[in-house]
């Protein structure tokens, strides 16, 4: 069988030929191509991110403010999906089928499109409560292909400092591409103390890798935990706030729109910063964060605003006590210059109103009195100083003084959106006038009005600048850092360039204006066993009735306390602002308000001036 | 040819070897594929690979046995062996036991056996007793009949039985037919056959069609009958048109398929015309090749539509690049290659693989088994198997050609191709060169059905072997 013969070598060569292709294609498998390797690593290797938790934060007193609660993400691996009761599904995480489906939809869209890996752990629904999380994790092992991660969302022991706290959400794409930190999902702080002291309040995160089977069930750790990096919990940080003052200063605030800001002299800490209208800041955490943040971003009152640093004002009378400084330090007034008027500053051209009072005044009365013609004069004088030469140069001159006061830029407090604020200087009148303008085409500067705009945060600097005769530490809302210490520019104190004895005739004119006899502008910010230094401001708004404005100190020789209140179309400063002003102070001072100003108190926490004037 | 009586020639020791290498590293496998770190007991009376080792203690009983037989006793209760497998089978059929969709299993107690396994040895034994019958010729039909009765009837059973895989093995008797000189058109027709059977599959059929007619055509060409293409052609064109127009007119939806074939019908008449009038006996020959591409074609396609169930479906079209199903029938073949890519040149080492270990890859200690050889020995480990199993294959060849009788011969083709279809199909299948049929890798796969199976199929052939130099019939 010779010819048959042939067809045994036939056949055996096609043995030897098949077990030929088997080798190589074993060689290309196992040898020359990484990728089976690296995709038998992400098989059986789960990395299982550990979130820490942040960092919780207090008040100046100990107080806890924010703290943590646990929810659970439950995560899918699409692969290992099987058929599963849906309704048994729906009911213990409390959705509806419909919402199930097209969270399935949603799931398949993102594998197709490769956002998500068969393979990889994902999201599937996030945030569930710890209570329905205790239901579901009975009935997981029905579920093949889920598991759940635990997360931590902020929980804020008080309905109050919303706008202090911020608030903390996903890190968005610009985040993820700019630090490689975060990845899709992870939470950051956005805004206020969250997102400015977010590095150390973040901690950092672990990771646990896990030998997990098929099914997801976790086989024990991978080389004994070798790779493994616990989470380290963000650090702890205090607030300068003092909660109960800022509650005090949020039911001042009930019903109006402004705000108060409230700081402690000696080292420039924020005691209380209310923005009117606020918000809960439990509005903003977990699954109802986007719903409720609709309905605030569309208020038409703008709570999300935080007024506190980000809305401008003219400061009004109150920077009549800056001019005064100003003056007294280019030597163009004096304690004793007296200047009369006559209802207002009156030239031929243009006239400044004044209030009836007494005249002559000197330079403590003008201000006790609020006197606009004297502080035409004053400003005039500063301008039109002899020593620059030119107006320009002269507005020049008083620009950098307010500069120095802490006006025209931002502040650079530790609080998220802060506004610069506007103080004009030479070449801004030069465009507008085309360079023909005199110290009296920009008048209304000497009585804080025209085109300055001051935040409120500003003001309060002001007042605590005033309280310093001259000094001042840039407002600050931390106090404490655990393991670290506060930003640098907090601990450094600011000079402003004035004679210290320049301030004696000045506060001594916001002294009268709160303790003096008849004619003294706010009397009504009186705290009885407390000298309180104050000036009132009003503030012209185009769009309605005039701004209250109120800024204080006490005790007068050892300041504790500076306050600057805004009170929006709450008319002259005396009226809402310096009450509210004077109730911070003694809340803050004594604890209470005295049973003689208990009427007054009642007055203002029961204004509405929201409701009531709404057309 | 004399009868010599100092008969027994030596047993094939290399061979010997080989069987024992292959168990004893199978076995290890087995362990290491049910291995877990948590259950250390060894002598777990459940455990797959304790239950393993008693097989393989049985089958060295049974390897006694044969030994203890007479080689012509093989011969004659050929038959009879093969008529008690065919029983089995229809016995399991109507008392089986389902298993994985499967009614192929006998269930004892805790033993389970599965009958198709020593069908595969009945029927080897059977075609050879049958094909070394003095003055058998192959060619004749009636001769045809029997082989194909013989072949098909358990093909038949198995099929009945949904076992898809093990039906397909008896295909290899074609090649041991083959060997014995049945004509090689058979064979490449089956080739071509099968060819046009996958690209049926990938294409539309009006292609395919189109292809047929061609090749038709220009092989007539080649055979001296010209001038008639173009015409026959055009009449063509002009059928396939005028369907399509009436089509059209009636608003009957017809499948470009149906207007394709019309077209043929109508150069097929002008072709039998021809025929007729230049008395070209070559026409009616090539018009019946391509009449029966065309019912290849549509019996493929009704086949895979209407035969398959959806997950045999699923698997033929992954393997054919038609569906992406990284989560069905591909997701197994990719953890498979994942867990065999995974063990590099040299291996995890024995109890390290995570892929097999960690349920990744299915029916790990049966179909899956070579996973288990790939991830933890690496490259090394996949071509000792690989060339054990080619070794193995050869040397039965080898043997088989030593043969003096034509029944040892016939036989030890038919277990050496046995094995080779096992060979190459399991661990094809593994790394993706063959479709997923669920058969398994002689000696390796856990299972004492098949252990016992590949055992007996294997030294029945080694015993006749030595009385090689003896005619038995
Ligand atoms: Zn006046």
């Amino acid at each position: 069988m010779g010819g048959n013969n042939n067809r045994a070598v036939f056949i055996g060569i096609f043995v030897i030929l098949i077990g030929a292709i088997f080798a190589l294609k074993l060689f290309v498998l196992q040898v020359a191509d990484p990728s089976y390797k690296l995709s038998a690593e992400s098989n059986t290797r789960r990395k299982v991110i550990q979130f820490p938790s942040r960092g919780l934060i207090y008040d100046r007193n100990g107080k806890l403010l924010v703290s943590n609660q646990a929810v659970y993400d439950i995560m899918i691996v699409p692969q290992d999906l099987t058929a599963f009761d849906t309704l048994d599904f729906c009911e213990s995480i409390g959705v509806t089928p419909d919402e199930l489906r097209s969270m399935f939809v949603n799931m398949r869209k993102q594998l197709r499109q490769k956002k998500i890996l068969p393979y990889k752990p994902s999201v599937f629904y996030k945030q569930l409560s710890a209570e329905r999380y205790g239901r579901f994790q009975e009935k997981l092992y029905k579920f093949k292909g889920f598991f759940v991660q635990r997360r931590t969302l902020r929980k804020y022991e008080y309905p109050l400092g919303a706008h202090v706290l911020g608030y903390v959400g996903e890190a968005n794409k610009k985040l993820l591409k700019k630090d490689t930190y975060y990845s899709q999902g992870d939470y950051v702080g956005i805004s206020g103390i969250e997102k400015v002291y977010e590095e150390q309040l973040r901690g950092h995160k672990g990771v646990k890798y896990e030998l997990v089977d098929v099914h997801g069930r976790i086989k024990g750790s991978y080389r004994s935990g070798r790779f493994d990096v616990p989470a380290i919990s963000g650090n702890n940080i205090t607030l300068s706030l003092d909660i109960d003052l800022q509650q005090y200063g949020e039911m001042l605030m009930k019903n109006k729109i402004g705000s108060i800001v409230a700081i402690e002299p000696q080292t420039g800490q924020v005691l209380a910063m209310v923005s009117a209208p606020t918000y809960d800041p439990s509005l903003l955490v977990g699954k109802v964060r986007s719903h409720n943040f609709g309905i605030l971003s569309t208020d038409s009152l703008k709570p999300l605003f935080n007024r506190a640093v980000q809305a401008r004002y003219p400061p009004g009378s109150t920077f009549k006590t800056l001019n005064a400084l100003i003056g007294l330090q280019e030597g163009v007034l004096t304690p004793a210059t007296e200047y009369s008027c006559n209802m207002g500053y009156h030239t031929r051209s243009l006239s400044v109103g004044c209030h009836h009072h007494v005249s002559p005044l000197d330079l403590t009365h003008s201000i006790m009195i609020s006197c606009n013609a004297y502080y035409c004069h004053v400003f005039r004088n500063i301008l039109d100083n002899p020593q620059y030469g030119s107006v320009q140069a002269g507005l020049n001159a008083w620009k950098d003084f307010m500069v120095k006061f802490g006006f025209g830029y931002k502040l650079g407090v530790d609080v998220t959106n802060e506004a610069r604020g506007f103080i004009p200087n030479a070449s801004y009148y030069d465009k507008i006038y085309r360079g023909s303008w005199s110290s009296l085409t920009v008048i209304s500067l000497a009585i804080g009005q025209g085109e300055i705009l001051t935040t409120p945060i500003q003001m309060a600097n002001m007042a605590s600048m005033l309280s310093n005769r001259g000094k001042y530490f840039t407002p600050h809302v931390i106090k404490q850092i655990e393991d670290g210490d506060i930003p640098e520019r907090f601990r450094t104190v600011h000079e402003t360039g004035i004679d210290t004895a320049n301030f004696t005739p000045v506060l001594k004119g916001m002294e009268l204006a709160v303790q003096g006899g008849p004619g003294c502008t706010a009397g009504i910010a009186r705290i009885p066993g407390i000298v309180v230094c104050g000036k009132t401001g009003t503030a012209q708004n185009p769009h309605g009735k005039d701004h209250s404005i109120f800024i204080a100190f006490a005790p007068k020789d050892d300041p504790k306390i500076a306050v600057a209140v805004y009170v929006e179309n709450g008319g002259f400063g005396a009226t809402w602002a310096a009450p509210i002003a004077s109730f911070m102070i003694e809340k803050y001072l004594t604890g209470e308000v005295s049973q003689r100003r208990a009427w007054l108190e009642k007055r203002i926490l029961e204004g509405d001036l929201i409701h009531g004037n709404k057309k | 040819m004399a009868i010599r009586n100092s008969y027994k020639s030596s047993v094939d020791w290399f061979t010997i070897v080989i069987y024992a290498l292959l168990v004893t590293f199978g076995w290890i496998n087995i362990y290491a594929a049910n291995y877990s770190p948590d259950s250390t007991v060894f002598f777990d009376m459940s455990s797959e690979h304790f239950k393993q080792l008693i097989w393989i203690a049985l089958s060295l009983v049974i390897i006694g046995m044969i030994f203890l037989i007479d080689s012509q006793f093989f011969v004659e209760f050929a038959y009879v062996f093969y008529g008690f497998t065919i029983f089995l089978l229809v016995t399991v059929l109507l008392f089986g036991k389902e298993i994985n969709g499967a009614k192929s299993w006998f269930e004892v107690g805790p033993v389970r056996f599965q009958p198709a396994e020593l069908t595969k040895v009945a029927t080897a034994l059977a075609l050879a007793r049958l094909l070394s019958r003095f003055g058998f010729d192959m060619s004749k039909p009636m001769n045809i009949v029997k082989i194909g009765a013989i072949i098909f009837i358990p093909v038949l059973m198995i099929l009945l039985q949904n076992d898809t895989g093990s039906a397909l093995v008896y295909f290899v008797f074609i090649l041991v037919l083959f060997r014995e000189g049945m004509t090689g058109y058979i064979l490449f027709f089956g080739f071509i056959a099968s060819i046009v059977a996958v690209l049926t599959l990938i294409i539309p059929n009006i292609y395919i069609f189109a292809l047929i007619t061609a090749t038709i055509l220009i092989t007539l060409f080649y055979n001296g009958v010209r001038k008639c293409q173009i015409k026959g052609l055009l009449w063509g064109a002009l059928a396939a048109a005028s369907l399509y127009f009436a089509g059209k007119l009636l608003k009957i939806n017809l499948l470009p398929d149906y207007v394709m074939l019309a077209g043929i019908a109508a150069l097929t008449i002008y072709l039998i015309i021809i025929s007729f009038k230049k008395r070209l006996r070559v026409i009616p020959l090539y018009l019946l090749i391509l009449w029966g591409a065309i019912t290849l074609a549509f019996s493929a396609d009704y086949f895979f539509n209407k035969v398959l169930n959806d997950y045999q479906r699923t698997r033929i079209n992954v393997l054919l690049g038609l569906e992406e199903d990284p989560l069905g029938a591909g997701y197994n073949v990719n953890q498979s290659k994942i867990a065999i890519g995974s063990g590099g040149l040299t291996g995890k080492g024995f109890l390290e693989g995570t892929q097999t270990k960690f349920d990744f890859v299915p029916e790990q200690s049966t179909d899956f088994i070579f996973c288990t050889v790939g991830e933890e020995w690496g490259f090394a480990g996949s071509m000792f198997v690989i060339i054990g199993f080619v070794t193995l294959i050869l040397r039965l060849i080898i043997l088989a050609e030593r043969q003096h009788s034509d029944f040892s011969r016939i036989y030890g083709y038919g277990v050496a191709l046995i094995f080779f279809f096992h060979f190459a199909i399991n661990i094809g299948m593994t790394i993706g060169l063959a479709p997923v049929i669920g058969i398994p890798l002689p000696f390796f796969s856990y299972g004492g059905s098949s252990l016992w199976g590949f055992t007996l199929l294997l030294f029945i052939f080694l015993k006749l072997d030595t009385n090689r130099n003896e005619l038995i019939r």
